[in-house]
């Protein structure tokens, strides 16, 4: 069976206008390929401006691929915006960071959950699409009585809650979150997470989960993608992934993360600040910051390839399948 | 050194000394810094809203503090509004004592030389504090001139050492550029730099780390630990993330809605929180290690501050609450050794010693059901 969303060498460029005048290029996305089965979970995480977002925005055909392909449901996805464009975008739905800037302050939230009904013309009638909201309403764990409020007078754990019941009316195979869950407290993010979980258990859509907090990843992840500089350098399974890490980048951001009770744990500090993406390192992007870096780095890119437990790494350490490698599994 | 007035405190002792002896003072010195029943209410169009609602809480010298807490529970109006810096929709009352010494009297100048003296502070977002149109050297040099009275090349070769020692490279160059020249973690650095420029006895740093990408976040949380290695400086470190404070603090204290919940020594918290917040709290969190779980949430949010439950704030979402703790504000009292907690069912939901987090962060909420 072909999986529900395949991206091949997905790249995507913005021309740049630099300090001295002269315009270069910026790699934001720059050879991304990925699969993901119906009704899984894979989380993309990496630091700000790895180019999480913009790998999003291709997948959704929000914005134009330099390069590389993209195919949902066996169709592929452009970002021309003609019949197919909207047909596709029934089926692939995105969750924003700050649902408040995601709906409209002036119409209550019940009928912003009835209006993409009204725009795909799906369910007859009002009433009909109205019932359509309320179970919607029900499935996220709204009360009925808010349905007629305003977006400012719901807490951001109720707006999120709004945002995802308005992108699942539609009953779409794909939803794409990008950081759903970073602007709410500890407490309501818990209940988003269940809450997520729970959905796709009862509705079956896949999740292309972007966040760039390991813990959250690895509660909701099947499998994990690690970008740098517009690229994957390590994927695989969460636990494989966070408890033993191959690639040094990833192991430097899992000893990254503060952690209560794990105590006088050796945390690895990289050097500096990861690099304009406009002046990306050549060889493996990672080098200068890389505490393990050896001359050939420098020279030469490591290719995303499997290795031993038939995780994906780029680097040119880590020993590729044929070679076995201890890994906790 | 540092102003006449801010080095000068000790001649308040006698006056203060019984308020020194309050229940968690337990040396005779006075704390570095104490708050006494601080509240903080903002001017609403019906009345004033209190926001900080009673606090007590004590940094013995040298000593680490994490206040952590969901947003909107006044971790930072409190360390505001204790420096005076909240201007004037903000009412205060109760004491802020520095050396035992109530800052809260003293006049707006003599308080502009603690803030950034005696007391450093750094915020969540550096570019909001550095000044956007002055060097970083202007900078530094202005804070060196003001509370150490140095200028010209002495200021300079100050300056140089203090980004060196923050990990700025290239400091000579680095003092002659602006603070949109610099990276977020560059900035933070630099606001670091300009903290202890004061040679402050105690850090405020409110989320220092959250505006930073992980692996900044490591840097700056190591900065801030080899310097409080070096100077013996105190430190307040305000965050959301228990993980940041477990990470940096001796002690912690819970704050939910204006009042501290609980504290006790780090790794008390951790292991067994007696308040249900926090170990509500515990329970919500996502962890890295150990089996993958699910999650279990706190029911509900946060109350906003003009509709306050009374009693106990946290009675709507309390798995244990009782008909009490809807009429009774529950005192912060000794849970045990060293640890506080506001709770009136404190007596029964003792646990035993040895329990593991996970089943004990979440044990009271699968007590009641939840
Ligand atoms: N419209 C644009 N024009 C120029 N550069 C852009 C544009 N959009 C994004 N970029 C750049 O592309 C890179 C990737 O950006 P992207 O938004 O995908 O990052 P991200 O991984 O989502 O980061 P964050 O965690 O901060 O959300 C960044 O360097 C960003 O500055
Ligand atoms: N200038 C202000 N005027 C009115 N209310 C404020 C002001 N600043 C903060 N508040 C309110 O005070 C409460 C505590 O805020 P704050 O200390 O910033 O929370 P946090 O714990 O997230 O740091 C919140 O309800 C907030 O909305
Ligand atoms: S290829 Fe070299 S520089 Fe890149 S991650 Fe591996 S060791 Fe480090
Ligand atoms: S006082 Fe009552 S409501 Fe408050 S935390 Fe304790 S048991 Fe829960
Ligand atoms: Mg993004
Ligand atoms: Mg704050």
């Amino acid at each position: 069976m072909s999986p529900l969303l395949s991206v091949d060498d997905l790249a995507r460029q913005y021309p740049v206008a630099m300090s001295g005048g002269q315009r270069r290029l910026l790699h934001a996305v720059d050879g991304v390929s990925f699969t993901l089965a119906a009704g899984r979970t894979l989380g993309i995480v990496g630091e700000s401006g790895c180019g999480k977002s913009t790998a999003a925005k291709l997948v959704l055909g929000l914005l134009p691929a330099t390069r590389g392909a993209i195919a949902f449901e066996g169709e592929p996805v452009t970002a021309t915006r003609d019949r197919a464009w909207r047909a596709l975008r029934r089926r692939m739905q995105m969750v924003h960071q700050d649902p408040l800037a995601a709906l409209d302050r002036r119409l209550p939230v019940g009928e912003q959950v009835v209006e993409p009904l009204t725009i795909h013309g799906l369910e007859a009638g009002q009433d009909a699409r109205q019932q359509k909201a309320l179970a919607l309403f029900e499935a996220v764990g709204l009360r009925p009585d808010l349905f007629q409020r305003y977006p400012h007078e719901l807490s951001g754990g109720q707006r999120q809650r709004v945002v995802l019941a308005r992108a699942l009316v539609l009953g779409p195979s794909l939803l794409v979150c990008d950081e759903p869950i970073s602007a709410l407290d500890v407490s309501v993010a818990a209940q988003v997470i269940n809450l997520l979980q729970d959905l796709q258990a009862r509705f079956g859509m896949a999740y292309l989960f972007i966040s760039h907090d390991l813990k959250v990843v690895r509660q909701i992840a099947d499998e994990v993608a690690v970008m740098y500089l517009g690229r994957i350098v390590e994927q695989g399974p969460p636990e494989a992934l966070f408890h033993a890490p191959t690639h040094p980048y990833t192991e430097a951001l899992v000893s990254a993360v503060p952690t209560p009770l794990r105590g006088t744990r050796e945390r690895i500090i990289l050097q500096s600040d990861p690099p304009n993406p406009v002046e990306r390192p050549g060889g493996c992007a990672f080098h200068p910051r890389c505490p393990r870096a050896i001359a050939r780095c420098r020279e030469e890119t490591p290719a995303l390839r499997q290795v031993a437990d038939g995780r994906l790494a780029a680097c040119h350490l880590v020993p590729s399948m044929a070679a076995p490698v201890p890994v906790a599994a | 050194m540092a102003l006449p007035m801010a080095s000068s405190p000790a001649h308040h002792h006698d006056g203060l000394l019984p308020r020194m002896l309050a229940p968690d003072a337990h040396a005779n010195a006075a704390p570095l810094l104490a708050l006494r029943d601080f509240t903080v209410a903002f001017r609403g169009e019906s009345g004033p809203v209190p926001v900080v609602r009673g606090i007590d809480l004590t940094l013995a010298s040298g000593e680490a503090l994490g206040i952590v807490g969901e947003s909107g529970c006044g971790k930072s109006v409190t360390w505001l509004a204790a420096l005076r810096l909240l201007g004037r929709g903000a009412v205060t009352s109760g004491e802020v004592l520095l050396s035992g010494q109530d800052i809260t009297r003293l006049s707006e100048r003599e308080l502009a030389g603690i803030r950034g003296g005696r007391i450093g502070l750094i915020f969540q977002d550096p570019t909001s504090s550095l000044n956007p149109v002055q060097r970083i050297g202007t900078q530094l040099g202005e804070v060196l001139r003001l509370h150490r009275g140095l200028r010209g090349k002495a200021a300079r070769t100050e300056a140089l050492r203090l980004l060196d020692r923050v990990g700025i490279a290239d400091a000579a160059r680095r003092l002659g550029q602006y603070p949109h020249e610099f990276s977020g973690g560059m900035n933070q650095r630099v606001m670091i730099a300009l903290a202890l420029a004061g040679e402050p006895d105690v850090l405020v740093a409110d989320e220092p780390t959250t505006a930073l990408d992980a692996t900044i976040q490591a840097q700056i949380l190591d900065l801030i630990r080899d310097i409080r290695r070096e100077t013996g400086m105190g430190l307040v470190l305000i965050s959301h993330d228990i993980g940041v404070v477990a990470d940096l603090c001796d002690r912690v204290a819970v704050m939910y809605a204006g009042r501290v919940v609980e504290t006790a020594a780090t790794q008390d918290l951790l292991t067994r929180p007696r308040h249900p917040y926090t170990r509500g709290l515990l329970a919500a969190l996502p962890t890295l290690d150990g089996p993958r779980v699910r999650l279990t949430p706190i029911p509900g949010t946060v109350p906003s501050p003009d509709a306050m439950p009374p009693g106990c704030a946290f009675a709507p979402r309390c798995p244990i609450a009782i008909e009490t703790c809807g009429g009774e504000i529950p005192p912060l009292v000794l849970a045990a050794q060293d640890q506080r907690a506001a709770c009136l069912r404190l007596g029964e939901t003792a646990t035993q010693p040895g329990m593991p987090l996970s089943t004990l962060a979440a044990s009271a909420f699968a007590e009641a059901g939840a």
